[in-house]
């Protein structure tokens, strides 16, 4: 069957005219991206054009993941709320969000933040350089300069420094059990030295900030409406499903557990972070991975609205140049690669919060 | 000397706790039960008042019911312009469909529901309801085509609107289930080659978008048919979901499966049961009521997926609403409003499903109760 399938697909290129191969690839691809990360235009090829759409996809992801987490996380909390009022809303936030189709979230998002929002010559102004309108959303960014490098290495020692404080503590508690206070000290080793980094490297403070032209905000950091609405639309959804895991991960834990912690004198912090939450992770981690790995995915709904993902750059390719099996090979083999190296990263820290068996 | 561990004097009585019966009691437990709760009573409603009495206004008292544009555009801003859904219903709820023969696809679409509704219920599971979903799946088709009794035929091109909505998912649905026992059981099996191209299409499948998977049926299929046939543009939709909805329900199943203790397998075979008897009358019956809810929650996705096929320009429910305003100048501005009506349909849709999963669920653990 699999050899009368490719004989036909053979005899159906060659009547269409339809070369094969991935030397398109390396032809100019002629059309313009809306947004790109690194430097391109219409003269640069089709490599560096799906380059461009995996990079827009990455990073709609990577916000989208670590936006929904919090977002998830605090609804999941809501729902297990003693105040019946909170208890409700983020229920019915979880009941609203699930079961609406996201492409139809993902179009309404982009009416609005397209349509109802005011023109960009008289745009939402949030002060502190914070704009929004149907141009999408500006933001004041920071003027590079050597400063920010030092900053930078000042917070990676401040990373290190905190890491070895851990392994100190640690040690003092085994010997002693003296309760470790790790939390303060990182927060404090992260700022201290970065400021220092800052202060060293001549502490730059020179801002890029938008401003209100005539027609339209100029300068400093954007981002368009196609993704804002990805954004919105996919972290909003996503957090409903993962608010549930979180409730439902919580839930799991025996009731023992939780008097058990109560009787040994925790308070009520001490026994969500030691007693609680370690083993909520447990569960919560496999299908969180899952939703992960469903945001990642849904943003391929990007095409709908315009974001130029990989799969909508791919599409155009697919129109311009007939390359459907080829064109659709690379979005899979993209989609597998993310979603393999997602799982991997997931499941060592799986393997990391999982039950010592001995 | 060890100290004695018992209290010297007598601990105080303490107080008999408060009575938690009564209305009021049971408020101030649920909405004031301790400082922190009073507080977020507040914010909340503080936030409620912020928003609720404008979105109410908007929606409820200041709308414009009649489909009026010249009216809608005066209350633009201040109230809703349901008008718009009175005005482009037609268009919203059956797309393409030729306009005075809409009332085919409004009888299929309600002889469909009924159809899910009569499977739901428990007195009519029996093996007539085989039959009936033959001769109404038949009877749909026959009144969406055409081309019989004098009706005259409509090309599946033109399917559009919660007809095609209902009717991908529920063939999808249908198609899907068997495939993904049989695939959940190839992955488990003792042949390699079986477990290993089940293994391959599932993991393939579920690392990729639905998107994909549409973009495959329509630009691939095509590709791999004999020359010079043509495969219709709905059953190669109808293909793309159900094998994308497949390799999920797939390893749902395949979990309730590998939750099934071996002894149970090993009874089965000592009792000299072949393997299609071992699976079909001891393994699936309790790995299957195991994982409804799982099963139950794929579905829905299924229903929700199908708003996808706008995409590769089949006009469901989502794609037809573009096709009802977007042309439309005088309309257009109420795309919003067009929006939350088919958002509504599809969240009672949605909501109706999962209800039933909850049902069969606590319905399924009586059963396992002794």
């Amino acid at each position: 069957m699999g050899v009368y399938l490719a004989h036909n697909a053979a005899n159906n290129l060659r009547l269409r005219g339809i070369k094969s191969g991935f030397d398109f690839l390396f032809q100019p691809a002629g059309f313009d991206i809306g947004e790109a990360l690194i430097d391109y235009d219409s003269a640069h090829s089709y490599l560096e054009a799906v380059l461009v759409g995996l990079l827009n996809t990455l990073r709609v992801a990577v916000i989208g993941i670590v936006l929904a987490t919090v977002i998830g996380t605090a609804v999941g909390i809501g729902r297990l709320s003693r105040n019946a009022l909170l208890r409700g809303l983020c229920r019915v936030y979880v009941e609203f969000f699930r079961n609406v189709p996201v492409l139809l979230q993902l179009l309404m998002w982009y009416l609005i933040l397209t349509e109802m929002l005011p023109a960009p010559d008289e745009p939402l102004y949030f002060g502190a350089g914070f704009y929004l309108s149907k141009g999408g959303f500006n933001f004041p960014l920071p003027e590079w300069a050597f400063g920010h490098f030092t900053l930078a290495l000042g917070v990676a020692a401040g990373a290190m420094a905190a890491f070895a404080w851990n392994l100190r503590e640690r040690r003092i508690f085994e010997r002693t059990g003296k309760e470790p206070r790790v939390l303060l000290a990182a927060i404090g080793w992260l700022l201290g030295l970065g400021v220092l980094g800052w202060v060293l490297g001549g502490a730059p403070h020179a801002m890029r900030m938008p401003e209100a032209g005539a027609f339209a905000i100029e300068g400093g950091g954007a981002v368009t409406p196609e993704f804002l609405a990805v954004l919105t639309g996919l972290t909003l959804y996503t957090a409903g499903f993962i608010a549930e895991v979180v409730r439902a991960g919580i839930q799991a834990v025996p009731r023992g557990q939780d008097e058990a912690a109560k009787s040994l004198g925790l308070s009520s912090a001490q026994e969500m972070r030691l007693v609680l939450l370690p083993q909520a992770l447990r569960i919560i981690i496999p299908p969180l991975t899952s939703q992960y790995l469903n945001l990642t995915k849904n943003s391929s709904l990007a095409v709908a609205v315009g974001y130029p993902d990989v799969v909508s750059i791919l599409n155009t390719s697919i129109n311009q140049t007939g390359r459907a099996v080829e064109c659709i090979a690379i979005i899979m083999l993209v989609y597998l690669a993310t979603s393999l190296f997602t799982s991997a990263l997931m499941n060592w820290y799986n393997a990391r919060a999982a039950i010592r068996e001995r | 000397m060890a100290r004695s561990l018992a209290p010297a004097s007598l601990v105080a009585p303490r107080p008999a706790p408060q009575s938690r019966h009564g209305l009021l009691s049971e408020l101030r437990e649920r909405f004031f039960g301790n400082r922190l709760s009073t507080l977020t009573t507040l914010v909340i409603l503080a936030l409620l008042l912020q928003v609720l009495p404008d979105a109410m206004a908007w929606a409820l008292v200041h709308p414009v019911w009649s489909a009026d544009a010249e009216l809608c555009k005066q209350a633009m801003g201040e109230g809703a312009c349901w008008g718009v859904v009175a005005e482009k219903y037609r268009v919203i709820i059956f797309g393409y469909y030729p306009f005075n023969e809409q009332w085919r696809p409004l009888v299929a679409t309600l002889l469909m529901v009924a159809l899910l509704v009569a499977s739901c219920t428990r007195a009519l599971w029996n093996r007539w309801l085989v039959l009936l979903w033959f001769s109404v799946m038949l009877a749909v088709f026959g009144l969406l085509g055409g081309g019989y009794f004098g009706l005259a035929p409509v090309p599946t091109d033109r399917w559009g609107g919660l007809p095609l909505t209902v009717l991908l998912a529920t063939l999808s649905i249908v198609a899907a289930f068997p495939l993904a026992i049989l695939v959940a059981l190839g992955r488990r099996s003792d042949m390699p080659a079986v477990s290993a191209v089940c293994t391959v299409y599932i993991e393939l499948i579920r690392g990729v978008p639905l998107i994909s998977v549409l973009f495959m049926a329509s630009f691939l299929f095509p590709l791999l048919m004999p020359t010079g046939n043509k495969i219709d543009v709905l059953l190669r939709v109808f293909i793309g979901i159900t094998l994308f909805a497949a390799a999920y329900t797939a390893e749902v199943i395949r979990g309730g499966l590998q939750a099934i203790p071996k002894g149970q397998v090993e009874a089965a075979q000592s009792l000299g049961l072949g393997y299609w008897q071992t699976q079909g009358k001891i393994v699936l019956p309790q790995a299957l009521s195991m994982v409804v809810p799982g099963v139950m929650n794929n579905f829905i996705g299924i229903f929700k997926d199908t708003s996808l096929v706008t995409i590769v320009s089949l006009y469901e429910l989502t794609g037809a609403l573009g096709l009802a305003l977007n042309s439309d100048p005088d309309w257009r501005p109420y795309k919003l409003e067009g929006y939350i009506f088919i958002t509504l349909i599809y969240f009672c849709g949605c909501y109706a499903m999962s209800r039933y999963s909850l049902w069969i669920e606590s319905h399924l653990s009586r059963s396992r109760a002794r």
